[in-house]
């Protein structure tokens, strides 16, 4: 089996407010300290992978984050430029500039996903199109939310089958093999210890198997730590009991709720490890004000440890 | 201020917000307040979770909105007026529309049957938004009920939700495109030889095939675009009528806050109904100003020391999310201005079920005094 970091293109979806974009960016982290030069592609245009660097640029081009890490925010309507500049040449600065073409081919099903996922792969290109790109070692798409993520890995083929023909297909063919390639390309998805995103991430296990693609990892991100025993548990209800102080209530009242979620939430862990056959990474809930450098170095820790071994 | 109070007078309540910040549970809360104060109320959702789903029936009916009965939510339950839920189904939305404006069955089969429609019509292409506001004017013409409260689908961003229909519509209403579906004028000639480069260029880019199905589908469409597009205008007049009502739902934590604050930017640019903000999830500060070190000794003699530190370090944790919620929140009320903010604290239970649904539903219409007194529950 290849190992994870030695893809060229990874992508990572899950059910929106799970921590997609905090995994993406903790990945990329990972490999940038293996010495992979790495981009982390963001398809929202929400700058949150920015914000999580607290580094700012325009965003429709590379921004250096961090030695070997960079980010670029990817927007359909600046990809279908660069691609009409690439592809049609002289008469691309025509079709760019005509406001009817702009409109037209924005509002084809299916055209936006296919020009953002024709970016990406791109990006993942060792003879990049764009003038003066670089080549990346690692793609890392920050991709979006599961249903709209499986549209995005889904809309090569369709385009390919639909236009059968012409440059669209055969764009779309030839992306579609790259997806389908373990080798090259990996899918991660994100889950937290919640009913939803669980059902999610099992929905994606099998949407994933009838495109014939592999899930290569699920992220289980902000598992709760179980505090507190059983017999711990007497304890605390009986001080509970005994207790006058407003201040000893309250904590014993929140140990007692934050354990019931955590519990709570192994019953999910476990309903999530039932259902997905393959490797699973649990990452600790981050108790913090806001993530920073340090918490995003420390999620890369536990994601290596869990990929465990060197690379090759 | 409470939710019935930002809702006087409306007929359309949107909620719109990010993914897993619980909007699902909160529409159904705000309909089931609503409804319990005398309103004949329907609530459209999205992806309900199973025990949600159940708890309302909304599988018992499809793609309609099928009476709820109270006693299914709690014993006992009493409603003045009446809930009706309903699950969207956007495939089934669409073609019930189709099925509608075509002339006759046949027409509607052949563009059901169209390759076009079924990629169009299937998941990606942003058809859940744009059936989510077909269905909300469909049962809006009705005038079945006093109030209809739409939960949104899980898009990308929150704005998605208002471009989608947008450019679906404008699709389907293209008049490049429909001038393909002329026998005689441009279609003929894009499909052979092409006259002008941007033609050329239109299917260098696209491939002749794609033109060919979508020159069928336009010619199927027909007439139809006119009241498609007659559709659009009103859906659109609807949103911003000023009976309706944009409620933003989010979480406290920092992405969901950013994303509210954005949104919040954009429906003032469109200037559409914002009527307030609720944010899920608070973590209240349950330390009245009180220095955490002086709990130490009192949790010691309780539970010795070992064990009183974990307690300690667990009442710790959770004040460092109180902070960060405390310091997002502020964030968005500054944004916000005067605007009305909601907070709903983290609660005990899982929101999704009966109970959540009760329990966020006293939060969200809780008078100032009931309000103070909820929070004053919490600490002691």
């Amino acid at each position: 089996m290849v190992r994870l970091l030695d893809k060229r293109l990874i992508f990572v979806t899950g059910k929106g407010g799970v921590g997609k974009s905090t995994v993406a960016a903790a990945l990329g982290v990972l490999a940038a300290r293996h010495g992979l030069r790495t981009v982390i592609a963001e398809l929202s245009s929400q700058q949150r992978i920015q914000r999580l660097f607290d580094r700012y640029g325009p965003g429709f081009e590379e921004l250096q984050l961090a030695p070997g890490l960079f980010t670029i925010s990817i927007d359909p309507e600046h990809a279908m430029d660069e691609y009409l500049q690439v592809k049609v040449g002289a008469l691309g600065h025509v079709l760019a500039s005509s406001r009817l073409f702009q409109t037209l081919a924005m509002a084809t099903p299916g055209m936006r996903e296919l020009l953002s996922i024709g970016k990406v792969w791109e990006l993942a290109q060792l003879h990049r199109r764009t003038e003066g790109g670089a080549t990346y070692d690692l793609v890392i798409v920050d991709a979006p939310a599961t249903g709209h993520g499986m549209g995005l890995l889904r809309t090569p083929r369709t385009f390919a089958d639909i236009a059968r023909v012409g440059p669209i297909a055969h764009q779309g063919r030839t992306i579609a093999e790259t997806i389908a390639d373990p080798e090259f390309t990996g899918v991660i998805a994100v889950a937290t210890p919640e009913e939803m995103p669980v059902n999610e991430t099992l929905a994606l296990c099998q949407a994933l198997e009838r495109e014939q693609l592999a899930l290569d990892l699920v992220v289980l991100n902000a598992l709760y730590p179980v505090r507190f025993g059983p017999a711990e548990l007497d304890q605390l209800a009986d001080a509970l009991g005994r207790s006058r102080s407003p201040m000893s209530r309250s904590a014993l009242r929140a140990a007692l709720a934050e354990h019931a979620r955590a519990r709570t939430q192994r019953e999910q862990e476990a309903r999530l490890k039932a259902g997905v056959n393959g490797r699973l990474i649990e990452l600790p809930y981050v108790f913090a004000e806001q993530l920073g450098s340090g918490e995003l170095a420390m999620l890369a820790d536990a994601l290596g440890a869990g990929l465990g071994g060197r690379r090759r | 201020m409470s939710v019935a109070e930002l809702l006087a007078g409306k007929r359309i309540c949107v909620c719109a917000g990010s993914g897993g910040v619980g909007k699902t549970t909160t529409s159904a809360a705000i309909a089931l307040g609503m409804a319990a104060r005398g309103a004949r109320v329907a609530v459209v959702t999205i992806d309900p979770a199973q025990r949600l789903a159940n708890a309302l029936g909304v599988e018992e009916l499809p793609n309609q909105p099928h009476l709820v009965e109270p006693e299914r939510l709690a014993a006992g339950l009493e409603l003045r007026g009446q809930l009706w839920a309903m699950m969207l189904d956007p495939k089934r939305t669409f073609d019930d529309l189709i099925e509608r404006l075509a002339p006759d069955a046949a027409r509607a089969e052949a563009i059901k049957a169209n390759r076009v429609y079924r990629e169009l019509s299937s998941a990606v292409s942003g058809s859940q938004e744009f059936t989510a506001v077909a269905k909300l004017y469909e049962l809006d013409q009705e005038h079945r009920f006093d109030l209809l409260v739409l939960d949104t689908p899980p898009s990308r961003n929150a704005l998605e939700f208002l471009e989608a229909p947008q450019r679906l519509s404008s699709f389907l209403e293209g008049r490049g495109l429909r001038a393909l579906s002329r026998p005689t004028g441009l279609g003929i000639r894009v499909l052979g030889r092409s006259a002008s480069p941007f033609l050329a260029g239109l299917r260098r880019v696209t491939g002749v095939d794609l033109l060919t199905d979508l020159a069928t589908f336009f010619q199927l469409l027909g007439d139809m675009t006119r009241d498609l597009n007659r559709r659009a205008t009103e859906v659109e007049a609807l949103l911003r009528a000023d009976t309706t009502a944009f409620l933003l739902v989010t979480s406290a934590e920092r992405e969901p806050i950013e994303e509210a604050i954005w949104f919040h930017r954009t429906l003032e640019h469109g200037g559409l109904p914002f009527a307030g903000v609720i944010v899920n999830r608070v973590h209240h500060d349950l330390l009245n100003g009180t220095d955490p070190q002086d709990l130490r000794p009192a949790l010691r003699r309780l539970l010795g020391a070992e064990l009183a530190a974990r307690v300690a370090e667990n009442f710790d944790d959770y004040h460092v999310l109180a902070r960060r919620d405390r310091r997002n929140i502020e964030r968005l009320a500054q944004a916000l201005g005067e605007e009305p903010l909601l907070l709903v604290p983290q609660l005990e239970q899982d929101i999704h079920d009966a109970e959540g649904l009760l329990q966020m539903k006293r939060y969200l219409f809780a008078s100032a005094s009931e309000r103070a007194r909820l929070l004053a529950d919490l600490v002691a």
